[in-house]
């Protein structure tokens, strides 16, 4: 390259602008992820923006000084495209949600790793607090994302029970953790210079209060927590980016985090439960009692078999299927589909009832249907499809268990009363396919299960569904 | 750059993120999560401008892990919310032969 070209691609004001592109291609490209139609282009232009950012990045001057450095740079680039690509490749639609936190967690991890080496730069030395603030902030966030964000990988993918864990004085301690990592970050920002203060104070305090927050969240508020910690990382990147003077990871950090924040609102919301309600400890306490009280009920279950379901569902006008995490559990999305096609070409309208919490991750079910090809406007939300119940003939709820609890309408008492469900038991008749008689993640016996128009069919959802279908081509 | 018009910038940006976000429909919100995911791996970049200045063995060996982690997040993420996408994308074909099927059926009653 010519020693002109050189100057001009290093000129601080082509890399900015070169970073203005790229923060514009995120913007343009997330608004295209409000369509279906639009959202591949999206997020393909996304990636490009942020090809450009990576690019004026390895351009500005200096970066690459150092016999060492560019080589060292190829290598994390390398190891992280290596195991990224075959993570992303491999993954069955069914292990989403861990894999979505596992990536968040990595960026969380990141983002700590580069606040520590910006505090070891400035250490003893000049530590203006334009740097010193959001990187203490940095460190704290990102610390407390990369460890909840493991343990939040490490439910979802069955190596620690689903079931919220609780340790006596939980809150104490996790209060205790809060003000250590508060407290130490305070205290460097105010001038006391002490590496381990940094260490053990923050990236320490922080890991364990990571831990400590999400183990006591049970299976079903994983959603919320998944889309928080992705919030968090957003903001601990953009604070990192005002650190370093970086405006590209300022606004696609900042981005992230406003988007997060309005996810981790929208799914509480659907759940009708606060978010610090949900970080400080899932059902865990409230599941006794109302456990007692159906029990109480002592309601009579009615089985019946894939034959009579196979003639309920051929005979219906409307079927609404109401899926739920037992359908992911059981891969059974592609038997769903089959089944829906059976019926289908019976002459049966079917459409799909997608509560927004229903799975372990926002819109969770409309991904497992999508992969199985299921057209998305029979997918109906929540609210559009309660009204349609009154005149549903059979709907067929497939391992989904809380969000159809009418408990949630009629008991007061209950641990979800409140939280907005499908209204499956507004239709003439429920079928409901289930493993077993266990109650849902959350712990609460579903009076659904004993209301006279019910039936159960018992067994693996994949095998009942493709017994159904079998007997409705039969007919 | 002025810590004030860093500020304005990440207010901004933050009514930019409220403003495209609010629009997502209930269907997509497993790739927006995951598609915003990816964009947090920009952190990525941090990790780059810092390495001319590391010195000794352990700041060079945690950035390395930085830039791999910060990569993972971004390949990663990216890559897998395309998959996910490509699946909302309507395919006629698939949805046709049931059609034919049951227009056979209706042919042979």
């Amino acid at each position: 390259m010519s020693p002109l070209a050189t100057i001009f691609l290093q000129s601080t004001s082509f890399i900015d602008a070169m970073y203005i592109v790229a923060f514009s291609l995120f913007i343009y490209g997330m608004s295209g992820l409000t369509g279906p139609r639009t959202a591949v282009r999206g997020n393909k232009i996304a990636a490009l923006g942020m090809v450009i950012a990576v690019i004026a990045t390895l351009l500005t001057k200096g970066v690459l000084d150092g016999s060492s450095t560019p080589w060292l740079i190829a290598l994390g680039l390398v190891l992280g495209t290596a195991i990224g690509i075959p993570a992303a490749r491999n993954v069955h639609m069914t292990q989403m949600p861990q894999l979505v936190a596992l990536f968040n967690g990595v960026g969380g991890g990141a983002v700590a790793l580069i606040s520590w080496i910006e505090y070891r730069h400035h250490f003893g030395g000049d530590y203006p607090l334009k740097v010193e603030i959001p990187s203490l902030f940095a460190a704290v966030v990102g610390s407390v994302s990369f460890w909840g964000s493991n343990i939040a990988f490490a439910k979802l993918q069955e190596i620690l029970p689903g079931k919220p864990i609780k340790l006596p004085g939980q809150s104490m301690l996790n209060l205790a953790l809060f003000v250590i990592a508060v407290g130490s970050a305070v205290a460097l920002a105010a001038g006391t210079h002490s590496q381990a203060l940094f260490i053990l104070g923050i990236l320490v305090a922080a890991a364990v209060l990571g831990n400590m927050v999400v183990l006591p969240i049970g299976g079903a508020d994983m959603p919320v927590v998944i889309s928080l910690l992705n919030a968090f990382t957003g903001l601990s990147a953009a604070a990192t980016g005002i650190a370093l003077n970086n405006t590209a990871l300022i606004v696609a950090g900042m981005i992230v985090g406003a988007s997060g924040t309005i996810l981790t609102n929208l799914m509480a919301k659907a759940m009708n439960r606060s978010v610090p309600a949900i970080v400080a400890g899932g059902f865990g306490g409230a599941v006794a009692a109302p456990v007692g009280h159906a029990g109480a009920e002592g309601g009579t279950v009615r089985s019946t078999s894939a034959q009579d379901v196979a003639i309920q569902l051929s005979f219906a006008r409307l079927v609404v299927i109401a899926p739920g995490y037992g359908m992911a559990v059981a891969q059974a999305q592609h038997a769903v589909r089959e089944l829906e096609r059976a019926l289908e070409a019976k002459g049966v309208t079917v459409e799909y009832a997608i509560h927004p919490v229903a799975g372990r991750m926002p819109g969770h079910m409309n991904v497992l249907l999508a992969e199985a090809d299921v057209p998305y406007d029979l997918l109906k939300e929540m609210d559009d499809i309660n009204p349609e119940f009154s005149r549903t003939d059979v709907t067929l709820v497939i391992g989904a268990n809380d969000v159809t609890n009418p408990a949630a309408k009629n008991e007061p008492g209950s641990p979800i009363y409140g939280m907005p469900i499908l209204e499956v038991d507004k239709s003439a008749a429920v079928v409901v396919l289930k493993r077993s008689m266990a109650s849902g993640f959350a712990g609460i016996d579903n009076p659904l299960f004993y209301n006279p128009k019910t039936s159960l069919l018992f067994g693996d959802a994949k095998a009942s569904v493709a017994e159904i279908t079998a007997e409705v081509q039969a007919l | 750059m002025g810590i004030v018009t860093e500020l304005a910038i990440l207010v901004l940006a933050a009514f930019v993120g409220f403003e495209v976000i609010s629009k997502v429909p209930n269907t997509l919100h497993t790739p927006l999560m995951s598609g915003t995911n990816a964009i947090h791996g920009i952190v990525v970049l941090g990790g780059l401008l810092l390495m001319h200045e590391a010195s000794g063995v352990l700041e060079h060996v945690l950035l390395v892990i930085a830039v791999m982690f910060g990569t993972i997040n971004v390949i990663g993420g990216f890559l897998v919310t395309d998959r996910m996408l490509e699946m909302f994308k309507r395919k006629p074909d698939p949805v046709e032969p049931a059609k034919t099927e049951a227009s056979k059926d209706e042919e042979a009653k």
